[in-house]
């Protein structure tokens, strides 16, 4: 039954849009600044599985290429990202997300 | 087989989704973060990108969550949940790891029982090329139309260099130096006391800091996070009501 079943890119689809919607949730459930940022690496990770499954079913290379790119910008966005966490929890330790409304211009 | 490779892979990568979103440990979110995207990976390989399934495994678990674990050790955010109120000490953690471990582990053993990865041929098909030297050599593997994991890499390195994607490549490297020099820019201690916040009057802020460390004493003995998230609004709000009578 589930050995003989073909996996087509249906499935991937499906899955990936599992996963951003789980990451969207939980950017928008928690509060710990670190935990949206990892929801935000599962969102892009649902993306890059999606841009995959793609690829395969148009036999295109490029969507393996936009994976790559999208990896190096999620990881200087982390990069960044936590330089500002660590920037403004240094000034305000348990600082929640909401506090960080006070860069407001 | 490829089917139970990915219900499997997709098991593995809900679960750590769900675990990101659930725990309330930032530590454990990490921790169930490294299951997701090793559960991608798996992905990865079943269709066939094997450089990226790599580069996935290595960039992400190895240098992103890293990275998160870094800061949370650092910044001491992991004391959100007491490990009192566990019935055993230890035991959700130890629970976490096994039923993780389990269940990578059956992906890797389906993985490798289908012959994706290694480029030799699963050992049904393996029999017929006994005589003719070594599998991964044999035209078995080149006899079905699946891109072997070299070549996946070389196509990829000629996609990149060639005209179309060169100044994409270029960008990313001007992207990932303005990371770098953001980050050091941006943590970088300032010389001097640290200035007050613009918003307020100093005083107002200083308090606000000593309150904080009075409410984290009596704060952790809840675990419970809706209650962190209530008390945080209280300390918010309380050091004005003190401000307003002490004025």
């Amino acid at each position: 039954m589930i050995l003989g079943l073909s996996i087509g890119p249906e499935y991937y689809l499906a899955l990936s849009a599992l996963l951003f919607t789980i990451g969207a949730g939980g950017l928008l459930i928690r509060r710990n600044p670190l935990v949206m940022f990892m929801c935000i690496e599962l969102m892009l990770n649902a993306a890059n599985l999606a841009f995959i499954s793609f690829g395969k079913e148009m036999e295109d290379l490029g969507g393996q290429l936009s994976v790559l790119f999208v990896l190096v910008v999620a990881a200087a966005e982390v990069v960044i990202g936590l330089a500002i966490v660590v920037a403004v929890m240094r000034r305000r330790p348990k600082a929640s997300i909401d506090e960080v409304s006070v860069l407001r211009g | 087989m490829e089917a139970v490779t990915f219900f499997i892979a997709a098991i593995v990568s809900l679960a750590g989704a769900c675990g990101v979103v659930f725990l309330r440990n930032p530590v454990h979110a990490a921790l169930s973060l490294v299951a997701t995207l090793f559960g991608v990976a798996i992905h990865f390989i079943n269709l066939e990108a094997y450089f990226l399934a790599a580069v996935q495994v290595i960039v992400y678990a190895g240098a992103i969550v890293i990275l998160f674990l870094f800061v949370i050790m650092l910044l001491g955010v992991d004391r959100a949940e007491s490990i009192k109120t566990d019935p055993i000490i230890g035991q959700r953690q130890i629970a976490v790891l096994a039923v993780g471990g389990i269940l990578v582990l059956g992906a890797l053993i389906g993985v490798a029982f289908s012959g994706d990865v290694t480029g030799v041929p699963p050992e049904s098909a393996q029999k017929s090329t006994y005589e003719g030297g070594t599998a991964i050599n044999s035209d078995h593997v080149h006899a079905d139309d699946e891109i072997r994991p070299d070549e996946n890499i070389k196509n990829i390195g000629r996609a990149l260099f060639s005209t179309r994607y060169v100044f994409a490549l270029e960008i990313t490297a001007l992207l990932l130096t303005i990371g770098v020099v953001g980050a050091v820019v941006l943590t970088r201690r300032p010389k001097g006391e640290l200035e007050p916040l613009p918003d307020d009057d100093p005083p107002a802020i200083y308090q606000d800091d000593t309150t904080n460390l009075n409410v984290e004493v009596t704060e952790e003995e809840h675990s419970d996070t809706t209650e962190d998230l209530k008390l945080n609004e209280l300390e918010i709000e309380a050091p004005d009501e003190t401000e307003v009578s002490s004025e």
